[in-house]
């Protein structure tokens, strides 16, 4: 995607300057998995919702009109990821939905001695710091689990942290499909172990949502955490999916909406976008799919066959849409860091990331890439470019086209620290 | 020119930054990450790495509508400043991280980075002055403002760094700094000005400097060699230092004890009265010059302390020893510190405190 000038609210000498300075030229958006565009359609619903007066727990015309565009975002929501309407609960996004599950369920199921969390080490950090909180504050006990070279958390795996004392047991939380290097886990098979001893398993599909088959029903997982604004819908609206069978215990009070597990006044216009945007999404996942898995695979083996020996961090096979995300594109590139790297393509129109949490502004070196076993080092020169739907042949292009002069300019850098 | 900007979120680089931006370069803002632990938000303004200070300084880039980014050099900063000044206090000495933090990090590790990826220059808001010669050469001066001249910590800088550093303050008062940072509608412009050891959150050094060497306790004797007093370790104590000595004054005439000495290798602090503090010479090491080494026996003007008065002085220089006599002399020398050497306001060059003593005195 291409965007030609800044921030609307710039004043005249920013602007003008930013045109001098041909800092702000064509852009290149290549960090969808941070955000996505939002959706015309689902910008269009939004604005006109939002013309709209109605609490959805009012009992007037206004309120059960808006209660009534809730619940068919609700069904439509359902109806695209294979559960029940009544097992979505909308909250504010990914990392509320995280914190619910599994703090919630934590709540729940504690009394019995179970305080025991299976938790992969790749997850983000919304899970976590919520695990890290639990343990440091109520007595909650982590079993960490690994993953292979490639990132995939093998349902043997799981099984052997299960077996160490599964009575003991309040959760396994495994994430769909990693935000960082996009490698897709077997949670269906996780959740089958789990199972088995009666555990309830929760997954992060944040990253998953829109861009990998999704199915509730089928994969058996009890818990799944989602967002809005990484398939094109609005930020600040996600939801959790959460099946009748499943006990938490809610983390804020009030209102009682949500089942009684999430008050607070929903809002209607973000959820009606939210599945506007799931249900564009689900409509052009298989086209989708295939055109960015072309780009991503032209993108791997493009950055790859620059000569500066950069590998493809994950699990990579040419043309697959099942293992690794089909935007994600995640490189390593030995002898840089990555946060120079990032700069110089910035400077140059290119918008990607490393990939790792910041911390005020620092990239740190990627938790992810060090559970996979790579060294610090090597993980320092990681670069994340994820492709979305508005993404072209352009974007990998231009990609590909500054990539080496930054690469270079970074060595530059790094041999001079 | 395509320049970085330093910003630390302080009113000066944010003013510092702007004009850049308005002599026509290209600049890119850039807050440096300096603390192990980035996540601390403090009330008041006394370092430059929070994360309201990385905060603000984005605020003011935004602003001006520069690109900004964040770049990490934290683990720099620990081993050149703060390992270094813990093992110069260690030493006996006296360090100034903030010299050692410009010669290090500013115009070193940062300068360096921001060459190789294709910038022409660093950009800072030290109150101190480039002034280029007919000849093509950059001389580093005093600030206009002398209660804000900032050339004593940037007297390490050699040619080849100066060649590369814009201080676009350093015609300029700090009030008019203010005012124009006000009527340029940065909210920075009433930021209270940072001061003491950026890293050492509480002000309290010897708190600090105890917490990572542990209690030493020792003697504090007099200049005759006499035990005093005795003291936690010796490695807090700096030469002229009247306060904090923790003498029984019955046992002494009443008259004020500065501390004269620091001996690190016996763990003792000698202690005398004022007239025993006095100095006039002075040597150095570890010479920087901001241009061509002098030859033969100069007259300066010598600052042997940071907001310290210049004393008129004559210098030589032998290799990478530097010799200074000072015309009057001075108390309160402390080794460690650095000798800035002047010729009216110009920076001539630099040298670390390695001994002070009265020439026409045997030392003890």
């Amino acid at each position: 995607m291409t965007r030609l000038d800044g921030p609307l609210s710039w004043s005249g000498r920013a602007r003008a300057y930013a045109a001098k300075s041909k800092i702000y030229r064509v852009r290149h958006y290549l960090d969808h998995a941070a955000t996505t565009p939002m959706r015309a359609a689902a910008i269009e619903a939004m604005a006109a919702q939002q013309q709209l007066v109605g609490n959805a727990s009012s009992l007037h015309t206004s309120g059960r009109a808006a209660r009534r565009v809730v619940e068919e975002s609700r069904e439509s929501i359902a109806g695209a990821i294979g559960c029940r309407p009544s097992e979505v609960v909308f909250t504010s996004g990914g990392t509320e939905s995280d914190n619910l599950a599994i703090q919630g369920t934590f709540a729940a199921r504690r009394d019995a001695g179970r305080v025991r969390l299976l938790v992969s080490a790749i997850e983000h950090h919304a899970v976590l710091d919520c695990v890290d909180f639990l343990v440091a504050h109520e007595g909650a006990k982590v079993t960490w689990l690994d993953c292979d070279a490639s990132g995939v958390v093998h349902p043997e795996t799981v099984q052997r942290a299960v077996e160490e004392d599964p009575d003991s047991v309040a959760l396994v939380s495994l994430m769909w499909a990693n935000n960082e290097v996009g490698t897709v886990q077997d949670v269906a098979a996780a959740a089958a172990v789990a199972h088995e001893f009666g555990i309830p398993l929760h997954t992060d599909a944040v990253q998953a949502l829109g861009h990998l088959p999704l199915d509730v029903a089928s994969s058996d997982v009890d818990l799944m955490s989602l967002t809005g604004h990484k398939v094109g819908g609005p930020v600040g609206v996600g939801a959790l999916v959460l099946k009748r069978s499943a006990t938490i215990v809610p983390l804020s009070h009030g209102g009682g909406q949500e089942r009684g597990v999430r008050s607070g006044t929903l809002d209607v216009a973000a959820i009606r976008a939210f599945a506007v945007a799931v249900d564009a999404a689900a409509r052009e996942l298989l086209s989708e799919s295939s055109r960015l898995v072309g780009l991503r695979d032209w993108l791997i083996s493009g950055a790859m066959a620059l000569g500066y020996d950069i590998e493809a961090g994950g699990t990579w096979v040419a043309g697959d849409a099942t293992t690794r995300l089909p935007g994600n594109a995640h490189l390593i590139v030995p002898g840089c860091e990555g946060d120079s790297l990032l700069y110089l393509l910035d400077a140059a129109g290119i918008e990607c990331s490393t990939g790792s949490a910041c911390q005020a502004g620092v990239p740190q070196p990627s938790h992810v890439l060090l559970a996979m076993g790579l060294t610090e080092q090597r993980a320092r020169g990681a670069l994340r470019v994820t492709l979305g739907h508005t993404s072209t042949s352009d974007d990998v292009e231009a990609f590909l086209g500054a990539l080496p002069a930054a690469v270079e300019r970074a060595r530059r850098a790094a041999g001079s620290r | 020119m395509r320049v970085v900007a330093a910003m630390s979120g302080g009113v000066d680089s944010a003013v510092a930054a702007s004009r850049m931006v308005e002599a026509g370069h290209e600049v890119v803002g850039v807050h440096l990450a300096l603390s192990q632990n980035a996540a601390t938000l403090r009330e008041s303004a006394r370092g430059c790495c929070t994360i309201e200070d990385a905060g603000d300084a984005r605020r003011v880039a935004d602003v001006l509508g520069i690109p900004f980014y964040v770049w990490d050099m934290a683990t720099r900063f620990r081993r050149d400043v703060v390992d270094d000044f813990v093992a110069e206090y260690a030493a006996g000495r006296t360090p100034n991280p903030c010299l050692r933090c410009n010669e290090k990090i500013k115009f070193a590790a940062l300068l360096d980075k921001a060459l190789a990826l294709g910038f022409d220059a660093v950009a800072t808001g030290h109150y101190a002055q480039v002034v280029e010669t007919p000849g093509g050469r950059r001389e580093l001066h005093r600030a206009v403002d002398p209660a804000k001249d900032q050339s004593y910590v940037l007297g390490v800088l050699d040619a080849a760094q100066l060649a590369r550093s814009f201080f676009p303050l350093g015609d300029t008062t700090k009030p008019e700094i203010r005012e124009e940072a006000r009527a340029r509608g940065f909210f920075v412009a009433s930021k209270p000005d940072s001061h003491d050891v950026c890293f050492i959150a509480d002000g309290d050094t010897k708190g600090w400097l105890t917490a990572r060497l542990g209690e030493q306790p020792g003697d504090i004797v007099d200049a005759d060699g006499a035990v005093v007093g005795r003291h936690t370790g010796a490695y807090s104590y700096t030469v002229g230092q009247r306060r904090g000595l923790g003498l029984a004054k019955d046992t002494l005439d009443g008259e004020p004890r500065y501390v004269l000495q620091v001996e690190a290798s016996t763990n003792t602090v000698v202690i005398g009265t004022r007239d025993l503090l006095g100095v006039d010479a002075v040597t150095g090491s570890h010479a920087r010059w901001c241009g061509p080494p002098p030859e033969g026996v100069i007259s300066v003007g010598a600052q042997v302390r940071a907001h310290g008065e210049e004393v008129p002085a004559t210098a030589w220089a032998d290799g990478e020893v530097v010799h200074v006599r000072l015309d009057e002399r001075v108390r309160g020398v402390a080794p460690g510190q650095s000798v800035v050497l002047y010729d009216g306001t110009r920076v001539v060059g630099s040298a670390t405190i390695t001994d002070a003593a009265l020439s026409t005195r045997p030392k003890p």
